[in-house]
């Protein structure tokens, strides 16, 4: 399945915003999407923005943190951007849900978190 | 407390995740609830809608508007006849994770909600009720 959330390559970077209802299935079919854009394109660094997310549940969370970590693998850095205030809070109430990601407050600092040199 | 309102939707499939948790942010949203109660909401009933659909092998969502004491306030009742929740002390404190969770599901959504009442039986089904509040004087 394709997730039809749209995946842009801006230099070497990989950009997507995520929009609207984020089903399981979509969220999963992104991830598979956007590994595979990865391979292709070998981009060295992943923005996902997350700016148009009013929920981020557990299950979503998961996926975020593991596509990160899949990507970190493949030898690319992400970072997640935008996440929205009352986002943030509910994450937090719910406990550490969204620990070992980078994060930014929107894209440019995103984009200048991924110019940095690699740690 | 006063039943203003009340909705009962199916959980049959993974699509009644988004269903449910959409119908409950326009309800909130109707409230008055600021943006932070109706993400707390929100987020409470997709944990819950899932919970029922992955291990409670579906049921209902009961999505209700409620009043007590002059507030207004979004009432969730999930049902399931599934399995049950053998260790239910431990689900509760988090940690427990499976496949499709990081194991605060349960424990994550005690903390979103205001009332948060859980009944499970081995065998018979899982029953759990959470509750909401809108600020007083919230709703215009």
């Amino acid at each position: 399945m394709v997730s039809s959330i749209p995946v842009i390559r801006i230099r070497d970077t990989l950009l997507s915003a995520i929009q609207g209802d984020l089903s399981d299935r979509v969220a999963e079919a992104f991830q598979g999407d956007l590994l595979s854009r990865l391979e292709r394109t070998g981009a060295s660094g992943v923005l996902l923005d997350i700016s148009a997310l009013d929920i981020v549940d557990t299950y979503v969370a998961r996926v975020l943190v593991e596509t990160a970590q899949m990507a970190r693998l493949m030898g690319a850095h992400t970072v997640l951007v935008g996440m929205r205030p009352e986002v943030a809070a509910t994450l937090i109430t719910m406990g550490q849900v969204l620990t070992g990601i980078d994060t930014a407050l929107n894209v440019d600092d995103g984009l200048a978190l991924l110019a940095l040199p690699r740690r | 407390m006063i039943v203003l309102e009340t909705c009962a939707l199916p959980i049959d499939s993974e699509d009644d995740v988004v269903r449910v948790r959409t119908r409950v942010r326009d309800l909130a949203q109707r409230l008055g609830f600021d943006a932070f109660a109706v993400a707390a909401i929100s987020t409470a009933a997709s944990e819950l809608t899932r919970n029922a659909w992955v291990h409670g092998h579906g049921g209902t969502a009961t999505v209700e508007e409620v009043e007590e004491g002059g507030r207004h306030g979004v009432r969730l009742q999930f049902h399931d006849a599934g399995p049950g929740i053998a260790d239910l002390p431990r689900v509760l404190k988090g940690g427990f994770s499976t496949r499709r969770s990081l194991g605060l599901g349960l424990s994550g959504t005690r903390r979103l909600v205001d009332d948060f009442e859980i009944e499970s039986q081995c065998g018979v089904g899982t029953h759990i009720v959470v509750a909401k509040w809108a600020r007083f004087g919230a709703r215009t």
